[in-house]
């Protein structure tokens, strides 16, 4: 049979072309990769290459020709034992048979239900299907009692965040720890003191200021089964790196079929601290947690510290890990039990309440426990949620307050636009929208970049002051 | 071995290097890659390929002569234009087709494409889609290497484009701080996108890109299979003897466009032609076997039939393979902790 010679698409949108030119004539030899016709369209001009070797038989499409289909027969090549009348057969119905590709011809598959999907919800049934909301995805045994302790120790979140990584270190000789001044410098913010003393350089490396070269790095190496806790000294360097942890850590296990994990965590100070100025101060939960193959984690206690960090190291996707460096010195009780863990993806009610629901995460949960006394003085009884985790959210837990208080306040440092109030907004409105009685309310930064005079600063961080307020407006008070 | 930027080798030709069995199988595995990548050309313009399709054709000689320096322990990175890669570290060139039609039996089931494929087990670590992106990355296998006290070498392949993003110097600081095994080749075929090496860097010795570092480099001709053999083998050897990175610049040329959609109108017909006519790297082997009486020209036409037909065969199943199931969607985003 004599090889069919197609008109190629140059680009997948492609659908027809001019044949220009032929640059062979019938009876030319050709091989492998000799160019025997040009083909334009409206953005280019292309070499067409024969793939095959042999004779050619018959040039079907005469040069000059407008508006040919992609894939029709523009010729035809004899095979070394061919002659002319091979072409006997094929030549009659030599009409364009512009056969469509089938990715194009098939139909829109019917993909499987996706948020994008998601149905409008009545009201009856919201747990169960806050629990189907993929937003929660992975959650294991989201609604798991975490597990009591009866011994506790006070210590700073500074000290829990270096016990949980000393701790996964000693037990697990793949977990390494990399940063700028993590090592002989004990951290800039001494979070990773002592480490090196205990477990050398071989483990606790400093790298030289190169956000973007060591988080690849890193990355490459959680590839090969490593698991590196990178430490950015803030997150506002992480911006440097950014390609990398979504590009790379993020992505690559889809993009591999599931070959190539990345256990690799993320940390360091995230949000503002005092009187740093604009590139110093920024949140950035709602830029990590729009990221599919991300997990994304602010604790806020010392407790979550400790828990979650070690959570984050043992689990074997990517972690971004949000610490905040006001929080760094304050003192809280840690469960003192080397097996204390604490599940990815599940809220902790910090303190139970009935009139209205506060959502908040990292330093924003101790500002709403505040807000939380100033409001029961007022009489109104307020039930804060600590998120521990962003992505996966917890939407069970805040889905079953809101049933209860029937009022949401959401809490965070960040931007109010595309932020992470207003995610869970969505998620109230699409799961719990009849027991809402009233619109959702969202403290927030203000739209600004951080100013560093320390009045403005202070107008721009959202306040215990703000929560009461929002949590008052929402009752109607 | 010297220390910075080393001397700049036009012709390093190693006519004894190499045996007869070495020459055949050096001249088999770039005609299936030319012959692969011309049959994904045929099936890109056909609509069964998609998206971004980026061909090795006229480099050939680089990837199968690094290939013969190392061992199938070393690990290799690249960027997106990948498939001569793949092949060269013994990946099947059906499930590489198959993947770049998006069909099932691909290496990443069909959701990485062209630019995403990977293979744990021959030690391929992609099919990067962010030029440069993949030096970190490489370097980080190699740190991995040292971590774990392994003899093994991490060869990092970039462009010409690629050395000119600054993550590139970030990674060459500290696989030189640290004397990481890793090897960067620098496929240097001239142009990034359509942008000529005149036009995009300062310099055009890429080899001394590491200078500052005091990386060792040498440019090589990337056409002649035995002289990046025998380049590759003095730069693993230095890897291996724990003295840290190496860079070679690899001197090509690609035949065809950037991608499918570029008609390359950057640069003249006769400088394509002259490549192809006198620098051809197969054309070079297969002189080499003809004139050593290695082989005879059908003793070729066998091999060059043979490697048709498993080509035709990956072909064939790459258009057979189904497309994923639709559950795929939502698979592989996260490993269950």
């Amino acid at each position: 049979m004599p090889i069919e010679v197609l008109m190629p698409a140059l680009s997948p949108t492609m659908t027809e072309g001019t044949l220009a030119k032929w640059t062979v004539k019938e009876g030319d030899t050709v091989a492998s990769g000799d160019v025997i016709a040009e083909i334009e369209t409206d953005k280019a001009t292309m070499e067409v290459e024969a793939v095959d070797e042999g004779t050619i038989g018959k040039i079907v499409i005469a040069e000059g020709t407008e508006n040919v289909a992609v894939n029709a027969v523009i010729a035809y090549i004899l095979e070394e034992d061919e002659d002319a009348s091979a072409l006997d057969n094929v030549s009659a119905s030599s009409a364009p048979k512009a056969e469509a590709a089938p990715a194009e011809a098939k139909e829109e598959e019917k993909a499987p239900a996706s948020s994008a999907s998601a149905a409008p919800v009545a009201a009856s049934g919201a747990i169960e299907r806050a629990e189907q909301d993929p937003r929660a995805m992975s959650v294991m045994n989201a609604t798991q009692d975490e597990k009591t302790y009866t011994s506790f120790k006070t210590q700073t979140v500074r000290e829990a965040l270096r016990d949980a990584m000393a701790e996964e270190m000693r037990t697990d000789e793949n977990v390494y720890v990399m940063g700028e001044e993590v090592a002989q410098y004990q951290g800039a913010y001494k979070v990773t003191q002592g480490l090196l003393d205990e477990f050398g350089d071989r483990r606790v490396v400093d790298t030289p200021i190169t956000e973007y070269g060591f988080t690849g790095m890193a990355t490459g190496a959680a590839f090969m089964g490593l698991k590196p806790v990178v430490e950015f000294m803030t997150f506002n360097f992480a911006m440097q790196a950014i390609d990398h942890i979504i590009n790379s850590a993020a992505k690559t296990l889809y993009m591999s079929g599931g070959q190539l994990g990345c256990p690799i965590v993320f940390r360091g100070p995230n949000g503002a601290a005092a009187r740093v100025g604009a590139q110093h101060s920024q949140c950035y939960a709602s830029w990590y947690a729009h990221c599919p193959g991300l997990k994304v984690i602010a604790p806020w206690s010392a407790a979550d510290a400790k828990g979650l960090l070690k959570a984050a190291i043992r689990d074997p996707n990517p972690v971004v890990f949000l610490e905040n460096e006001i929080l760094y010195g304050q003192s809280f009780e840690v469960p003192d039990d080397d097996d204390f863990v604490l599940p990815i993806g599940q809220a902790k009610i910090e303190r139970e309440g009935t009139d209205v629901t506060i959502v908040a995460f990292s330093i924003m949960v101790g500002k709403a426990l505040k807000a939380a006394e100033q409001l029961a003085e007022q009489g109104i009884s307020a039930e804060v949620i600590n998120l521990r985790t962003i992505r996966p959210l917890d939407v069970n837990t805040i889905v079953r307050s809101v049933m209860k208080t029937n009022r949401l306040v959401t809490c965070e440092e960040g931007w109010h636009f595309a932020g992470i109030g207003a995610e869970i907004a969505s998620v109230i409105m699409e799961h719990a929208f009849d027991y809402l009685d009233a619109p959702v309310a969202r403290v927030t930064g203000e739209d600004v970049p951080m100013p560093y005079a320390a009045n403005l600063e202070v107008l721009a961080l959202p306040q215990e002051q703000h929560i009461v307020d929002a949590a008052k407006a929402v009752c109607y008070r | 071995m010297a220390t910075t930027p080393k001397r700049k080798r036009g012709t390093t030709r190693a006519d004894n290097q190499a045996s007869s069995d070495d020459l055949l199988k050096y001249y088999r595995e770039m005609l299936l890659i030319r012959r692969f990548e011309e049959k994904a050309g045929q099936l890109y313009g056909m609509g069964l390929i998609g998206g971004f399709c980026h061909l090795y054709i006229g480099q050939e000689a680089v990837v199968v002569g690094m290939q013969a320096a190392v061992t199938g322990d070393d690990g290799v990175i690249t960027s997106y234009r990948d498939h001569g890669h793949m092949l060269a570290c013994g990946m099947d060139p059906a499930g590489v087709m198959a993947e770049l039609t998006g069909r099932e039996g691909g290496y990443s089931r069909g959701k990485g494409g062209s630019m995403h494929m990977f293979s744990k087990e021959k030690n391929f670590y992609g099919g990067h889609g962010i030029v440069g992106g993949q030096v970190p990355l490489g370097t980080g296998i190699a740190f991995n290497y040292k971590y774990r006290g392994q003899d093994r070498v991490c060869l990092t392949y970039l462009g010409d484009g690629a050395v000119n993003q600054g993550q590139v110097y970030e990674s060459f600081n500290m696989a030189a701080l640290w004397k990481l095994p890793v090897v960067y080749c620098i496929e240097n075929n001239q142009y990034a996108m359509g942008t000529s090496a005149q036009r995009h860097s300062a310099s055009p010795d890429l080899y001394q890109r590491g200078a500052a570092y005091g990386i060792p480099g040498e440019q090589v001709d990337g056409m002649d299979v035995l002289a990046v053999k025998e380049a590759g083998e003095r730069a693993v050897a230095h890897c291996r003897e724990g003295k840290g990175p190496y860079i070679l610049e690899l001197k090509t040329y690609r035949y065809r466009g950037h991608s499918m959609s570029d008609p390359a109108k950057y640069r003249t017909k006769d400088e394509l032609d002259k490549m192809r006519k006198e620098h051809d790297p197969i054309d070079m082997v297969k002189k080499l076997l003809i004139d050593g009486n290695i082989i005879d020209e059908a003793g070729l036409k066998d091999i060059d039939k043979d490697v048709k037909a498993e080509v035709a065969k990956a072909a064939e199943f790459a258009q057979n393979s189904p497309e994923p199931d639709v559950s795929e969607l939502f698979t592989d985003i996260l490993i269950d902790a």
